[in-house]
């Protein structure tokens, strides 16, 4: 382990992944601005499908929307969480943890079909509003955006959650009796002594949010079904079926671009608010 | 202790409200499947009308659910050898990145790290892209290529974060007293960074096997894998036999979980 051939330890990784994640993504450019999958000729035809057709620009909208409402929902629900894992006892603290990994450790697939069992026409919600004479008639849950956003409200939440605890775990709480002692209200100490220590955590978790919700394929097509469009369907669609190489790799491309400009936006955020 | 006042009250009991509906729309669907999985109904139906074994029997029936078999024997063969791929590549890099100051290890770490930021779905094409490009016929090596790369920024973290607090006098001492590189890796590091590396093992089997980004665009009919299998068969008619497979799943995690979290403090690590 001498210091200076240490780094040749990096490169069975480095040409691993030059080879078969690199190589791919200059290819998949590469097919963008292509006639077909052979690059036989150049052509700016994908891109002009992709950008020019408003059915595909409805679809991208769809799914950033999506991906900013599945933020905002688990923000509400992890930032309490996340308080309470900071001022419960031990015991309490495992708890939450384990409750916020648990989901992370069931597969996606699993998570889409438990939300299928609870928003189905003889589902969960349906049976206990007809049996609370709330409804008289099953609600169509399924395949309609707001039953979708609260399952990815759960299949997203962990990703929130997580680097939340992180965040909020480092606080002292020395500092949140200092607050307190001084005559800060519990409102006024959340907002002025924890949210700005929490921010990176929140920072953090909305990003990973994102990106996950507007890229859920399974959950987007599964529960979203058929009448909501979304890019990801899109690609798979174009990819798979329509087997037009050049308008899937323009439309994951443009997918892969928005999400990364949301997650550069949100970064800069959080950089921004943490020097006012 | 200060008193609270009613504003204080009123702030705390809506905190601990959210949070109570946070816990319940985290744990309650996993509680959900589990239950729905012993109905004696053909539909999904809440709460079950009865309670049978009926969908893990056919499930485990090796004629009915043959093509499942398959899948889930892919599944878990692919996750294995990624979790052993990924987590080789990802020592490797670790220890070099945390034994080194110069500044390309900082640049190196951010770019080994990549995979995580980019949407699985752009990847997962472009890999199809590439081997289709390369006349490579669908197989299972593929599958492992793919998995691995989304898989190794997980073991790369964990076993960065352990190497991190590794003590380099340690292993100077242990250079110093004549023994190998190698021994000094097999006798000094790996038990020292050993609870990273298992945790990054873990989480690329996990990764792997509930990959669905790559496994989309990489399986074919013959390298069928578990979450498409499913996928497939919630799209179609849908099949109670669903909420079995998920009940396993569900179970084998949980164990796992359990196990990892007593050897190596898994919970713990998942939270930085």
């Amino acid at each position: 382990m001498q210091e200076n051939g240490v780094w040749r330890l990096a490169l069975p990784l480095a040409l691993a992944q030059a080879l078969f994640f690199l190589a791919p993504l200059m290819l998949l450019v590469g097919t963008s601005f292509a006639t077909d999958e052979n690059l036989t000729q150049a052509s700016l035809r994908a891109w002009r499908d992709m950008l020019g057709d408003s059915f595909n620009i409805m679809s991208l909208l769809n799914t950033l929307r999506l991906g900013a409402l599945a933020v905002v929902a688990t923000t509400l629900l992890a930032v309490p969480l996340a308080l309470l894992h900071m001022a419960a006892g031990p015991r309490l603290k495992r708890i939450i943890l384990l409750a916020a990994i648990l989901p992370l450790l069931t597969s996606v697939v699993v998570r889409t079909f438990s939300w299928i069992v609870i928003l189905g026409r003889e589902g969960v919600i349906n049976s206990a509003l007809i049996w609370s004479g709330l409804a008289t008639s099953p609600v169509a849950l399924l395949q309609t955006e707001p039953g979708l956003i609260l399952a990815l409200t759960q299949i997203e939440m962990p990703l929130m959650l997580l680097p939340l605890i992180a965040a909020t775990a480092r606080i002292d709480p020395a500092l949140l009796d200092a607050s307190v002692s001084l005559g800060g209200s519990l409102l006024r100490t959340l907002r002025r002594v924890v949210l700005p220590l929490a921010l990176p955590g929140l920072v953090a978790g909305a990003t990973l949010v994102f990106a996950s919700a507007a890229t859920a394929f399974i959950s987007q097509s599964v529960i979203g079904g058929g009448r909501l469009n979304y890019l990801p369907a899109q690609v798979w669609q174009q990819a798979m079926v329509v087997f037009d190489w050049p308008v899937a790799a323009a439309m994951a491309l443009t997918l892969m671009g928005s999400v990364l400009m949301v997650a550069g936006a949100l970064s800069l955020l959080g950089r921004g608010a943490r020097h006012a | 202790m200060h008193r609270l006042t009613g504003a204080d009250r009123l702030v705390a009991l809506v905190i601990i409200a959210l949070a109570a509906i946070g816990f319940l729309i985290l744990v309650g669907p996993v509680l959900i499947v589990l239950v729905t999985s012993f109905t004696s109904s053909r539909a999904l139906r809440f709460p079950p009308p009865g309670l049978t074994f009926r969908w893990y029997l056919e499930l485990f029936d090796p004629v009915r659910s043959a093509q499942i078999h398959v899948a889930a024997l892919n599944s878990l063969l692919v996750a294995t050898l990624t979790a052993i791929s990924a987590t080789a590549l990802a020592t490797g890099a670790a220890l070099a990145v945390a034994r080194t100051r110069a500044g390309w290890a900082r640049f190196a770490e951010g770019a080994f790290l990549a995979p995580l930021v980019l949407p699985g779905i752009a990847f997962g094409l472009a890999s199809l892209m590439f081997f289709s490009w390369l006349h490579q016929p669908p197989s299972l090596l593929l599958l492992v290529a793919g998995h691995t790369m989304i898989a190794t920024p997980f073991a790369l973290r964990t076993v960065g974060a352990s190497a991190a607090g590794m003590d380099a006098a340690l292993l100077e001492s242990s250079a110093v007293l004549g023994a190998s590189p190698w021994r000094t890796f097999r006798r000094v590091v790996l038990p020292l960074i050993m609870p990273g590396v298992a945790a990054g093992a873990f989480l690329s089997f996990v990764s792997s096997l509930d990959n669905v980004p790559v496994s989309l665009f990489l399986s074919s009919a013959q390298t069928d894998m578990l979450p498409i299998r499913l996928w497939g068969m919630m799209e179609t008619a849908l099949d109670v036999r669903v909420a079995a497979a998920s009940g396993v799943l569900v179970t084998g995690a949980f164990v796992l979980l359990l196990v990892m979290d007593r050897a190596v403090g898994l919970t713990r690590r998942m939270s930085v």
